[in-house]
């Protein structure tokens, strides 16, 4: 069951379970944009770890340099990564909107106030 | 097919994504918000008319393959267009342009004008993620333009007049960004196995390497994900909010567009990728999404006969609409996936009507309350006689364009000898019946409370882009060659690719 050559892959799984619980179970919003965070940051580094090849190298064409690792994941994630700052910033700027319009962050407290609006 | 002389117009499907794209960051630039919108709106039309050039041209020469910047697939970067999201781009890019045209007048109500050619440049992004999505021939390149759609939708949405349209737009971006992470995961899955990021290819790949457990576990959050972004109940629950808090303008935009690229992307996923024996004789996915497409149809259209705001019972009967084309898509027949095809097309111009009516309703009456909606019918008549036609095609009368879904829905039903499913079909659309009936009931037959202010009628230019939207739920519910008849052709070539 456990391999150790897979152990990249227990670590990114952890973290992604870790992210995911976070996002579902914390009521805080800023706790709950750091969980998406590490939900998305597991994903960047299976993708990295993916592209690894053990004792590979930089893809260089030229003496010495015979075994390469997989540059094309490592490349996207340059994107995933702009867009999962991207992502980031935009959550955090909502947040700052919502606490002056709420003046809290809790989602509990939140659905309260909402409740009143309606009722 | 490269003539010099054509040069330009070879070039017609990067056009479709650069143009949008560098015309946002105009609409930053100017300041000014008319002409931030005559810009928006002159790109907007000019992509439809694009799309349209590129459908016929489909239709002539079959399918089209760009190479960006001259690599060669499977290592450059592939925009493929074919019968199929040709159809889904003239969608995405037609309503683009007719909802636009629209915000001029209705968007002044909701969003201080100092924002509006920021709102454009979010518009425009939008719309540059969602025609990115539609004809990229690469997987990669579908989750980044998925995130470039969704977080300009986020912005969009964060737009609304009250403060719930912030809490409805953090929603709508934690789901999203799960639904957006899932699907790359799924992406990876599949470059691992595949080696390769280019759809034609990799389906080739995955034809050689035959199932396993990764590739299982590759198409479950491919189909997870982008199921979020879709609104498959039960994950639709970021959707009623969004919808009902946003902007107007942006409600009518996001509910006939960017549900229906999900969609598009998952069939893509399913039949282009994956293949139907992969996906429907291993794993079974049709046993999931059926049972879950007919829960959708009724729980949304009930909890959508108890709304009082009109506009979030519209996003409710949006959820059990959604489930039709799921139904369509997991009865993996050509009748059905036609009925599912022909449904995303259909939806997207009955959806975006009603809402602009409620755009209308919004401009002159101020609430979308169903109190608000009393002696409608007198006072503001070509907009609720649009609603009425909107309606009556929702429910799948005759000579709209619901009536067409519905019937390859059932028809399809009724082949694969799934009758239960067909009464299912006929059940749910008496629901909306009823949904729609109550609109109709408070607007013509309810008198106007007699201190409620004068209404006027809703301005020509919310009225144009209305009729626009009606005058076609007619013209496609009784010419369908064009709708019905594509979509059974890009139902076979999907079924036709994947067996």
């Amino acid at each position: 069951m456990f391999d150790p050559g897979l152990l990249n892959y227990w670590i990114i799984m952890i973290l992604m379970m870790t992210g995911l619980y976070t996002v579902i179970a914390k009521g805080n919003l800023i706790k709950k944009i750091i969980g998406l965070g590490i939900f998305q940051v597991s994903v960047i580094m299976f993708f990295v770890s993916m592209g690894k090849v053990r004792g590979g190298t930089a893809p260089i064409a030229g003496e010495g340099f015979e075994v390469f690792s997989n540059p094309v994941p490592h490349v996207l994630m340059l994107t995933a990564i702009v867009v999962a700052v991207a992502t980031l910033a935009f959550a955090l700027a909502l947040v700052v909107r919502i606490k002056e319009e709420y003046d809290t962050i809790e989602e509990d407290e939140i659905r309260e106030l909402e409740a009143g609006e309606e009722g | 097919m490269h003539d010099s002389g054509l040069s330009i117009s070879s070039h017609l499907p990067a056009f479709q994504i650069a143009v949008p794209l560098l015309s946002a960051v105009i609409c930053v630039l100017i300041r000014k918000a008319r002409a931030a919108w005559l810009l928006a709106t002159t790109v907007a039309w000019a992509a439809f008319a694009g799309a349209c050039v590129l459908l016929n041209r489909v239709i002539l020469h079959g399918t089209i393959s760009y190479e960006q910047g001259g690599w060669t697939p499977p290592w450059g970067i592939e925009l493929r267009i074919d019968l199929f999201n040709a159809l889904v781009l003239i969608i995405v890019t037609g309503i683009c342009a007719v909802v636009i045209s629209a915000s001029l007048t209705s968007l002044s109500m909701e969003v201080p004008e100092k924002k509006h050619n920021l709102f454009y440049a979010a518009f425009l992004l939008c719309m540059t993620g969602l025609a990115g999505m539609t004809i990229t021939g690469d997987v990669f390149n579908i989750f980044v333009f998925l995130e470039i759609s969704s977080l300009s939708s986020y912005a969009l949405i964060s737009q609304g007049a009250t403060r719930r349209a912030l809490t409805s737009s953090i929603q709508y971006l934690v789901m999203g960004t799960i639904g957006g992470t899932l699907l790359l995961l799924g992406i990876g899955m599949l470059y691992m196995v595949t080696g390769t990021l280019n759809i034609v290819d990799m389906a080739d790949q995955l034809a050689m390497v035959g199932p396993n457990r990764t590739v299982l576990v590759a198409l479950a959050c491919v189909t997870v994900g982008t199921s979020i972004k879709l609104a498959v109940f039960p994950l639709h629950i970021w959707l009623p909010n969004a919808y009902t808090y946003a902007p107007a303008i942006v409600t009518a935009f996001l509910a006939a567009t960017a549900t229906k690229v999900a969609f598009y992307v998952l069939a893509r996923f399913i039949f282009s990728i994956f293949g139907v024996e992969l996906a429907f004789e291993q794993l079974h996915l049709d046993r999931v999404l059926m049972p879950l497409a007919i829960v959708a149809m009724f729980a949304g259209s009930i909890v959508a006969i108890y709304q009082t705001d009109i506009k979030r019972m519209l996003a409710y009967s949006s959820v059990a609409q959604i489930g039709y084309m799921l139904l369509g898509l997991s009865m993996a027949s050509v009748t059905g996936l036609t009925g599912g095809i022909v449904h995303l097309f259909n939806h997207a111009l009955m959806k975006s009507g009603l809402f602009l009516v409620m755009a209308c309703v919004l401009y002159r009456v101020g609430s979308t309350h169903i109190d608000a909606m009393r002696g409608l019918g007198k006072r503001m008549p070509f907009t609720m006689a649009a609603f009425v036609i909107a309606g009556l095609s929702m429910i799948g009368v005759p000579l709209t364009v619901g009536f067409v879904s519905k019937w390859y829905l059932v028809s399809a039903a009724m082949e694969s000898g799934q009758w239960p499913v067909a009464v299912l079909i006929l059940l749910s659309s008496l629901l909306a019946v009823v949904y729609i009936w109550r609109v109709v009931e408070v607007a013509y037959f309810q008198e106007a409370p007699e201190d409620a202010p004068e209404v006027k009628k809703a301005p020509i230019g919310l009225l144009v882009p209305v009729w626009t939207l009606v005058f076609a739920i007619i013209f496609f519910g009784i010419f369908t060659s064009l709708s019905a008849g594509v979509a059974g052709d890009a139902a076979r070539m999907l079924l036709g690719a994947g067996s």
